[in-house]
């Protein structure tokens, strides 16, 4: 469905997007992560033909974006980071007037506007002017408007960003139910948390390079390398501190003294790490409990991006 | 048939256009400039006393320096309404969106011109009657009018299109605006300056034995206040022939020029619109 070549995009000496390569299948929800400025936004407006890429193509269901834009904005609807709205122009004639720039009939506009509408749970809105609108509105109205022309692929940057969590929460059912409409989703985000529950894929960005591209739960063993493993004991901190330091794989002790718990990092495999709980027992250590800790997304998006925070 | 003509641009910007205050404000302001200016004349030729005579004479030169007055309100309003046209959208943040659409370039830029245009349009129907009042009093044909009327409409194009022009490579409103004055200030005050200038250097050079001048002719031909006197008066652009020793009427080669000037821009604008692609479809 989505098929991104070698794109580049160069603003004088600065790269913004390095030989980006991406193949996604039709239906699929892919979650773009990335820094602010590590390329998301740019790969966006070029698949929305606002923006020609120095080199390289993309292809929207077979069509490129360099040599055929007109049939790329056909297929797709684009929701940018930021954008405004028309003063003194009502919902209801906001959809229509996007109705009507993709050559929707004036019969077919007004059947599915109200159908719109009800998807994004803004039927009671239809004919308040969209200036008045709040803030988590007007992204469900911009989404709507995006679908307007029922278009195969949805562009969606940071559709989620400034609003609060009760708008985030409704912006992400809507997307769930277009999941369900069959609709192939790219959306962007800096918060990777915020993507790992709705996205089928992800991709991490940096510096303009696709540094990792996966399901969620690849993505994350891939960038965190090593586990955290927690040990509760009933006593004797010290004797388990002193064999876990004998592991190379192992760094990084903490004990936590009130809860008689060690924490640790370890860098071994599944199986090395069944080795080393059982030569814990045979050593008689007193351990009747071993978990591993969910390491939170957020602290992995900052490992990853530490890099191009600190250039 | 009409879904082939229809410009979804064109609808909304009308919409928006009569929905705001500026617009009606706008028109008042326009008519009331007219009207005090037609009672004015009226009131001080009969010396106040509502009685007394109007010679055709006088309807005749109240219609010259209404047609001068009305050319002047035209270019003094048509860039405030052509050069936000698409630097107003960028600013709003509502451009992209506007550019991911299957609209062409061509119809995002004709339909906000010609929403323009329509505005202006309206505002000459409604100072016809004021116009109209000339007709009263006699000196004035309607065929006279109607070409006016005509070369306003071209006038409006033209100066609409530098308005969307300038609005279109521009980033910012404000500087469209003042670009868009600049090259009003050029075509109603520079060009006159110039033709003066010619005037003189072609009686000096005359005086030397020189031929006919260009120039003199080509900057009274493109000024809109020369080309509204030559069609109230024939005998300007008679003068204008002696003076200058061109033959070709005024009004052909001030039409050849606006049209060129109009096709000129549009053709930039529909180009940079979509500046940031290759291709500008």
């Amino acid at each position: 469905m989505i098929e991104i070549r070698d794109l580049t995009k160069r603003y004088g000496s600065f790269t913004a997007l390095d030989h980006l390569n991406l193949s996604l299948n039709e239906g699929v929800v892919f979650g773009f992560v990335g820094a602010n400025g590590a390329g998301k936004s740019t790969t966006f407006s070029i698949l929305a033909t606002l923006l020609s890429p120095t080199s390289g193509d993309a292809l929207i269901n077979g069509k490129s974006v360099v040599k055929e834009p007109k049939e790329v904005r056909k297929q797709i609807g684009y929701m940018p980071d930021f954008f405004g709205v028309y003063d003194q122009l009502k919902v209801e004639e906001y959809l229509d007037f996007y109705g009507a720039s993709y050559s929707i009939p004036l019969a077919e506009r007004q059947i599915l506007i109200p159908q719109l509408l009800e998807l994004v749970n803004l039927t009671n809105k239809r004919y308040e002017y969209v200036d008045l609108l709040s803030r988590g509105m007007k992204q469900r109205l911009c989404l709507a408007r995006a679908l307007i022309h029922d278009p195969k692929v949805l562009i969606l940057d940071e559709p989620a960003s400034g609003l609060d969590p009760r708008a985030r929460v409704e912006m992400r059912d809507i997307l769930r139910n277009l999941k369900t409409m069959g609709k192939t989703i790219l959306i962007s985000s800096h918060i990777l948390p915020e993507l790992a529950e709705m996205c089928d894929e992800i991709g991490v960005i940096d510096n303009g390079k696709l540094i990792a591209h996966g399901n969620v739960a690849a993505i994350q063993a891939q960038l965190q390398g090593e586990k955290r493993i927690v040990i509760k004991v009933t006593d004797g901190l010290a004797d388990v501190r002193a064999f876990l330091e004998e592991d190379p794989a192992i760094s990084s002790i903490d004990i936590i003294d009130n809860r008689l718990e060690i924490a640790f990092n370890y860098r071994g495999t599944d199986v090395e790490q069944v080795a080393l709980l059982k030569r814990a027992i045979l050593a008689d250590l007193p351990i009747y409990a071993v978990r591993e800790e969910e390491k939170d997304l957020e602290d992995v998006f900052m490992a990853i991006t530490k890099g191009a925070d600190s250039q | 048939m009409m879904g082939r003509f229809y410009n979804p641009v064109l609808v909304k910007e009308l919409k928006l256009r009569f929905r705001s205050f500026k617009s009606f404000s706008g028109l008042m302001f326009y008519l009331a400039v007219i009207c005090v200016f037609v009672v004015g004349f009226l009131l001080l030729t009969t010396g106040f006393t509502g009685k007394g005579f109007f010679r055709p004479e006088m309807s005749f030169m109240m219609f010259t320096i209404l047609t001068i007055l009305q050319m002047a309100l035209v270019l003094f309003i048509t860039p405030s309404l052509t050069a936000g046209a698409i630097s107003s959208e960028r600013e709003k943040q509502t451009l992209n969106i506007l550019l991911t659409t299957t609209q062409s370039s061509t119809q995002i830029i004709v339909g906000k011109l010609l929403s323009s245009v329509a505005f202006l349009v309206l505002m000459l129907i409604a100072g016809l009657p004021l116009y109209s009042l000339v007709f009263l009093f006699g000196g004035v044909s309607p065929l006279q009018l109607a070409s006016i009327v005509f070369f306003y409409l071209v006038t409006v194009v033209a100066i609409g299109s530098v308005g969307v022009m300038f609005s279109t490579i521009t980033k910012k409103t404000i500087v469209a605006m003042i670009a868009t004055y600049g090259s009003i200030i050029f075509l109603g005050g520079i060009t006159a300056f110039f033709f003066f200038l010619t005037t003189a250097f072609h009686q000096m050079g005359n005086a030397a034995g020189a031929g006919s001048s260009f120039m003199t002719y080509f900057w009274a031909a493109i000024n809109p206040g020369a080309l509204m006197l030559t069609l109230v008066s024939s005998d300007m652009g008679d003068a204008l022939a002696m003076l200058s020793g061109v033959e070709l009427p005024v009004w052909l080669t001030y039409l050849i020029v606006y049209i060129a000037i109009t096709v000129l821009c549009l053709t930039i604008a529909i180009k940079k619109l979509r500046a940031n692609m290759k291709s500008n479809r």
